[in-house]
């Protein structure tokens, strides 16, 4: 699916970001991307949808290498890759509904974006994600009217509307408090599993990496330190990405978390999507 | 769940604004242009001016080229007036706008008719332009800096007064009562209390408005109230438009640097 | 450090409040400056003092000639109150219109930068010349009368209203364009779906503003002959009509306020 070689971005400033960084996804798994700031965690993501162009190195999606499209065709390939936004990055002013819709941009014509006439397809699409979120009945609520929690699940919703191939996810819970911050990932990578997408995670808080993906990832100065499956990640692999601290305490919390989901009913297996949906969806809607 | 609740639960149909909705704004959108249409064609345009607007505009701009550089030295003393009559201006205005502004201001004021006769003056005075203002105070003074500097100083009491009275009606109530409750005087409260937190806006606007002024100076020559304006104005009716060239540009750089001088202050000061 | 310790000692009874400059040399300095200043400059202007003194009594002559205003010739007022009024329109209309493509030109996030450049060129040139210039040399190439007038209000106009429009897009938080960018749209698409939305009430705000000072700028411009009321005011002002003066201001003086007016409404309403 996906295949990052040998990337690298140096800023104008002269700051070197990425300093060769290869990267393989080949099955729909919830990657996280962990690291200490400035380790490139977001210079990656935005690589690999060229929000960021990338100085030098190769990112193929389907034996198409991204870095080397022209602009018309990147618009063309934008539309597979679904991104989440630290500060979810709404169109303030739009309604969430429109907002959802905006997922759609690349599919749809000028003058049908300019109206908001999305074909039936598209806005039976946007219902169903808006209930598979837990906003149902918040079509016609202006963006700056939610909340954090709900904002970013609008901006989950969008992203889908893509029907991506690749899940862009940079930083989902930086703006959130705890509690929230956990149900927007369980519903996450619930969603990634149930649709089989891939998604790539950036995740400043190790605790929520480990007990939500299936792999972790480690930057450390522009270059990958460790990369395996989530249980492999010990107090030395922490270590080597963040350098010397007492990690016992963020290793255990990952006991805690398992206890918590046995509870929650929700298993880390790929659920078969649509038994589970109604039982999460008021689980959510539950803790908003 | 059947189909039909399927369906409706996730209709095909979401539009964004209600009928009713789209056809106000289609009415606003009709009825804008007919006052644009209305406007225009009452305005006794003579169109044809147009045909060859383009010809005259080249014709200009040839025959203002190559600037008069030799005219530059007989420029430099209006301008300096220029810059005398905005800063002199500037400095009248503080002094008449500031009592005034202490009327103008709800909580300031004696009574409903002070009140009244404030806002009176600072609506009259932004009303009536600068040139206005020059061509009332040119029969008064006769032609000359004294009628541009008395011009510019009316035109600007209404924008600072205004200003300032808003800024007064926005203090913090509690240090005024705190200041009352001493025993001071009205003037000792208006002196304490109240003086020290409208002193920045006061020095802001002035700044501001004196960078405004200078502008605004550039053009009072027109109607005989001093600066550049009468050169500008001489020159276009004698058609030398080499040296119309020259003042254009000295005008520019004059009004592009009192901007930057006006910003960075406004910058240091707050 | 010693001088707090100074200051605690018991016999402090002198304290002078703090001064915003520090330095009292500067302070007297700045002090002796400004006083300088206005002597030189009152002294520098080329000043007829005598004819300055006359002012008094000339201004009282004045008044006495201009008070009761004579509304007789309203028909004359009446027209060129709604030459004014149609010229403001209009140039709000136009400039309006003129000030999207130049504004989002100037908006240094949006686009390249030699385009950026040229359309700030063109807004700072617009500005830095006051309205009666820009009138002068309209009436120069299109003649005298309203024509000239509406251009050159649509100048001022389209230059204010772009360069608002211009810092707002420029103000706006990157990442809600990052997101609409990263969905795969199309720079038209990008405009339609966030800059608009998010800078349309801002925008209106601002045009309906830009209608209310062009009500103002539109009195003046007359002065130079380019049409309006400012015509009618500036020919009783050569005829020492100063009856007819004084009627044609206070007229200007309701119609800016009820411009004004009219303005604050509309604003308040736009969310």
């Amino acid at each position: 699916m996906l295949e990052v070689t040998d990337l690298v971005k140096v800023y104008p400033t002269g700051t070197r970001a990425l300093n060769g960084v290869s990267l393989t996804v080949d099955e729909p798994k919830v990657i996280a991307i962990i690291g200490p700031s400035g380790a490139g965690k977001s210079t990656l993501i935005r690589c690999i949808n060229r929000l960021v162009e990338p100085t030098s190195g190769k990112i193929l999606l389907d034996g198409v290498d991204i870095a080397s499209l022209g602009r018309r065709e990147l618009r063309k390939f934008r539309r597979r890759l679904g991104m989440i936004f630290q500060e979810y990055n709404l169109v303030e002013r739009l309604t969430v509904m429109e907002n959802v819709l905006s997922g759609r941009l690349g599919y749809v014509s000028f003058w049908q974006a300019y109206r908001r006439r999305y074909p039936p397809d598209d806005i039976r699409m946007a219902f169903q994600l808006l209930d598979r979120v837990g906003l149902s009945g918040y079509e016609n609520t202006r963006a700056d009217a939610l909340s954090g929690g709900q904002r970013q699940r609008v901006g989950i919703a969008r992203a889908l509307m893509q029907q991506p191939d690749l899940l862009l996810v940079d930083e989902p819970t930086a703006s959130l408090d705890p509690k929230t911050s956990r149900q927007i990932m369980r519903l996450l990578v619930e969603l990634a599993h149930e649709r089989g997408t891939p998604a790539l995670v950036n995740i400043h808080d190790v605790g929520l990496a480990q007990s939500f993906t299936d792999r972790v990832v480690g930057l450390a100065d522009g270059r990958i330190v460790f990369d395996g499956p989530v249980d492999r990640v010990t107090a030395q692999v922490l270590t080597d990405i963040y350098g010397e601290e007492d990690w016992s305490t963020t290793i255990r919390e990952v006991e805690d978390e398992e206890e918590e989901r046995e509870e929650a009913g929700v298993s880390r297996s790929k659920p078969p999507a649509r038994e589970k949906k109604d039982e999460v969806t008021l689980g959510v809607a539950e803790g908003e | 769940m059947t189909v039909e609740e399927h369906a409706r639960r996730y209709p095909e149909v979401w539009r964004r604004f209600s009928p009713r909705e789209t056809l106000t704004r289609y009415v606003w959108y009709v009825s804008i242009v007919f006052v644009a249409v209305w406007s225009v064609s009452n305005l006794d345009i003579s169109w044809f001016y147009f045909l060859d607007a383009h010809l005259q505009l080249a014709d200009l701009a040839i025959r203002m080229w190559p600037p008069d550089v030799a005219f530059t030295a007989l420029l430099l003393a209006p301008l300096v007036e220029t810059i005398h009559i905005a800063t002199l201006g500037t400095a009248v205005t503080v002094v008449i706008a500031f009592p005034i502004a202490f009327l103008a201001a709800r909580n300031t004021t004696f009574n409903a008719a002070t009140w009244f006769i404030g806002r009176f003056i600072l609506v009259a005075s932004r009303s009536v332009n600068t040139v206005v203002w020059g061509l009332l105070f040119v029969a008064i003074f006769g032609p000359g800096p004294v009628a541009g500097i008395w011009a510019i100083a009316f035109r600007s009491i209404g924008f600072m007064g205004k200003l300032v009275a808003e800024a007064i009606e926005e203090i913090d109530r509690g240090a005024v009562e705190a200041i009352e409750a001493t025993g001071a005087s009205r003037l000792q409260v208006l002196w304490i209390g109240i003086l020290p937190q409208v002193l920045p806006v006061i020095y802001g606007t002035t700044v501001y408005r004196w960078d405004i002024n200078i502008r605004e100076s550039t053009v009072l020559g027109f109607v005989g109230a001093g600066g550049i304006g009468i050169l500008l104005y001489s020159s276009i009716n004698q058609f030398q438009w080499r040296e119309v060239a020259v003042i254009l540009v000295a005008v520019f750089g004059v009004v592009v640097v009192s901007e930057l001088i006006s910003a960075t202050v406004r910058q240091r000061i707050t | 450090m010693s001088d707090i310790v100074a200051s605690t000692g018991a016999d402090r009874s002198r304290w002078r409040p703090p001064s915003m400059i520090e330095n009292p040399v500067y302070r007297g300095g700045l002090a002796v400056l400004a006083i300088a200043y206005v002597v030189w400059s009152l002294a520098a202007l080329d000043i007829d003092w005598q004819r300055v003194g006359s002012g008094f009594p000339r201004a009282m002559d004045m008044f006495v000639r201009m008070v009761p205003p004579d509304f007789n010739r309203w028909e004359l007022l009446i027209r060129g109150v709604l030459e004014s009024v149609q010229m403001a329109l209009a140039a709000s209309f136009f400039g309006m219109i003129l000030a999207v493509p130049i504004g989002l030109c100037a908006a240094v996030n949006l686009v390249p930068k030699p385009v950026y450049l040229v359309a700030r060129f063109i807004v700072v040139l617009s500005r830095t010349f006051h309205e009666i210039i820009i009138a002068i040399l309209f009436v120069k190439i299109f003649g005298f009368g309203p024509l000239a007038g509406v251009l050159t209000l649509i100048v001022a106009s389209t230059s204010f209203i772009s360069k608002m429009l211009a810092e707002d897009i420029e103000n706006m938080p990157p990442g809600q364009l990052e997101a609409i960018r990263a969905t795969g749209a199309s720079f038209p698409k990008l405009l339609v779906y966030c800059i608009s939305p998010q800078a349309l009430p801002r925008y209106l705000g601002v045009s309906i503003y830009r209608l209310d000072a062009n009500i103002r700028h539109s009195t003046v411009v007359g002065i130079v002959g380019a049409g309006g009321i400012g015509q009618v005011l500036a020919a009783s002002f050569s005829r020492y009509d100063y009856d007819f003066s004084l009627a044609i201001l206070l007229t200007i003086i309701s119609l800016v306020f009820l411009g004004e007016f009219f303005s604050n409404w509309v604003r308040s309403r736009l969310r």
